[in-house]
């Protein structure tokens, strides 16, 4: 085996040319491979951690039909009072559960007595709210979190109303029953807008949202939770969906739904197409492999058919020529994803260090994390190694079958 | 004295096409151990044909071909390279050395790749080697550095390192000049002298059979006679 690699490094160097191009190809794709995945791979956790961290929080809970009919955000399907305290039970029960928030939507009208806008409002408790949705207060980009009495405004709203903050403003809404309550309430803050379905509402303290609703005893349109870690979530999710799945109704039926961010935000569409395309790159680099590969072995294989009749002739087992033309093109996979893979490392580490910031949606500076897990290099590398060692296997074995008579007369 | 190559009746015919090409007719030989024998003939009669049955690298159309007791016809692609391996050396016309090992690592290949060798045994070997076909000092030079008199003479050191029991060289004189020619059929001769293994060749220059043993004359592939040479 020794000498097959010698004799493998050999016919290497003999074409150096060749080889170097060669491995430049792999080596290119792999970069391509390793960069796309990281940024790409950034970019998701980016994405997702401003979704949840904004405003979804990890996965919710709702009474059942609610998420259905989200767009009235209707007040008849509500968790009512006792069964938030079951609710609170099962969530304290579960150790990756870090905190939730217990939410009061609603639709109405905000005016500031000249004009009037339609608005979308959660009541919160601000404490809670602040460790579900930690970006929360960061979206603030005028005045203050939220008090007893104060409303926060979205951006869109503000800018079209002309509204400041500290102005007063009246909050108009339809009740369960039907009529119509305001309250007028003090703008505490401005709060930048986000991408997605809920990144417009504005926020009330959810004492006001009970008086304003005439509520009396608190009923919620739904629970955001946030885990510890989001890579429990599908565990975690199950775990709750499960335990909420025990509290029945009267006709035995399950009156609550948990839902996961990705079921709640048109994003998670983006992250699994961002996923496919990774895989469509990954499918890209094997096809560059393969046809390089393919390519140098079957010239190789061609210039030295001579050789190979000699080799044959002499009393060569046709396997060790077939290893000897396979270790060629492992190598070239090898070093080529080897290269690659220092290159993209290194370039991965530069960007990490170097805080490159990018804007997404209605935040800008948003610091660039790439990474790249080892186990995913060592998996891209094997890949291509691999996708070499396929490649040259035709053109090796073409040279194994060779007939030494028909080779020496080449 | 002793058969190693034993040849009854055999032909080979070629198919080109739908025609047949009679390349070797009738042919019976017998090449005792140690010999030196040479196969005279022009171009076309069949020499390299003849060659190739002995050298296992082909099987006859018709008739018995012995090979140091074997019948290489019935073995298996796979077992006639083994068999090459362990039973024949072969010197080629254009050398055929493989360029990117060095002069030292060219005889060593059949002592790693085909009879697998302890590393002790082989440096002596192709040591002893490098020294009788006077190369020692360009033991690390490539065959690209060295004149064709000499790749030559690396080819017969590389045909003896599995001390095969028959030396084949077709030809091995064709592209060298007639003073290299000489020495090489010389070495081949102080070769099989020291070894005692059976040298055959074949040659279409009837000036360069040297001190062989035997030679015999092919034509239109049948064998036109052959002579036994008493060397004085
Ligand atoms: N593979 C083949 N297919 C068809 N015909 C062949 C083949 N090999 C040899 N022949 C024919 O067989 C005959 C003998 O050829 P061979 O090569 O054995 O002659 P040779 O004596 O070695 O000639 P040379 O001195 O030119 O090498 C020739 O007529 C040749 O054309
Ligand atoms: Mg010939």
């Amino acid at each position: 085996m020794g000498n097959l690699i010698k004799i493998a490094f050999r016919n290497l160097s003999r074409q150096r040319r060749r080889t170097l191009l060669t491995v430049a190809i792999i080596c290119v794709g792999v970069v391509a491979v390793l960069l796309f995945s990281a940024f790409s791979g950034a970019f998701k956790n980016m994405m997702i951690g401003q979704i949840t961290d904004s405003m979804l929080g990890h996965l919710q809970i709702h009474k059942n039909g609610y998420v259905s009919s989200l767009d009235n955000l209707p007040l008849n399907k509500v968790i009512s009072t006792k069964q938030m305290v079951k609710i609170g039970k099962i969530l304290k029960d579960i150790p990756q559960v870090e905190a939730y928030s217990k939410r009061i939507l609603m639709g109405g009208m905000l005016s500031n007595y000249m004009e009037t806008t339609n608005i979308k409002v959660a009541g919160i408790n601000p404490d809670d709210e602040a460790v579900v949705t930690p970006l929360l207060t960061s979206r603030i980009k005028n005045g203050k979190m939220l008090e007893k009495g104060t409303i926060l405004l979205p951006e869109l709203v503000t800018k079209g109303m002309g509204l400041k903050t500290g102005q007063d403003i009246v909050l108009v809404v339809n009740n369960a029953d039907g009529s119509v309550n305001g309250q007028n309430l003090k703008i505490s803050g401005i709060i930048e807008s986000v991408v997605g379905p809920t990144g417009k509402y504005g926020y009330i303290h959810i004492d006001d949202a009970k008086t304003i609703l005439r509520m009396t005893e608190p009923q919620y349109s739904e629970i955001a939770v946030r885990l510890k870690s989001i890579g429990s979530l599908e565990k975690v999710f199950v775990t709750i969906s499960n335990k909420i799945s025990d509290l029945k109704n009267k006709e035995n039926k399950p009156v609550f739904e948990a839902h996961t961010w990705e079921k709640l935000s048109p994003f998670y569409n983006i992250a699994q197409m961002i996923d496919l395309m990774a895989l469509f790159i990954n499918v890209l680099l094997i096809a560059i492999v393969l046809i390089s590969i393919l390519n140098v072995m079957i010239m190789a294989v061609y210039e030295r058919v001579k050789e190979i009749g000699t080799l044959a002739a002499i009393g060569t087992l046709p396997g060790k020529i077939r290893t000897m033309f396979l270790l060629e093109g492992l190598f070239l996979g090898f070093f080529g994803s080897l290269v690659g893979s220092i290159i993209g490392v290194i370039v991965i580490i530069a960007v990490k260090f170097g805080h490159f910031t990018i804007a997404f949606g209605r935040n800008e500076n948003i610091l660039l994390d790439p990474s790249i897990p080892f186990k995913q290099m060592l998996f891209i590398t094997a890949i291509a190694t691999f996708a070499a060692v396929i490649a040259s296997l035709q053109p090796a074995i073409k040279a194994s079958r060779m007939d030494p008579i028909e080779s020496l007369r080449h | 004295m002793e058969t190693v190559v034993d040849l009854k009746h055999v032909s080979k015919t070629y198919k080109v096409g739908e025609v047949d090409v009679p390349a070797l007719k009738d042919i019976t030989v017998d090449i005792k151990k140690g010999t030196f024998v040479s196969f005279i003939g022009p171009s076309g009669s069949g020499k390299t044909t003849l060659l190739n049955l002995i050298g296992a690298l082909d099987t006859p159309s018709g008739g018995f071909l012995t090979i140091t007791g074997s019948d290489p016809a019935k073995l298996k692609n796979k077992e006639r390279a083994k068999f090459r391996g362990e039973n024949i050396g072969f010197i080629f016309q254009d050398f055929n050395l493989i360029s990117v090992l060095t002069v030292y690592e060219n005889i060593e290949y059949p002592l790693l790749m085909v009879k697998e060798t302890p590393s002790n045994k082989r440096k002596e070997i192709v040591e002893s080697l490098l020294k009788k076909v006077d190369m020692f000092d360009h033991k690390d030079k490539y065959p690209s550095q060295l004149s064709g008199g000499q790749k030559q003479r690396i080819a017969v050191a590389r045909a003896l390192t599995t001390s095969p029991r028959i030396v084949l060289a077709d030809e091995p004189t064709a592209n060298l000049d007639h003073d290299t020619a000489y020495m090489v059929i010389d070495l081949m001769k102080k070769m099989r002298d020291e070894s005692g293994v059976t040298f055959i060749f074949s040659t279409h220059d009837t000036k360069i059979v040297g001190e062989v043993d035997v030679i015999h004359t092919l034509e239109d592939g049948a064998i036109q006679k052959s002579e036994e040479v008493t060397h004085g």
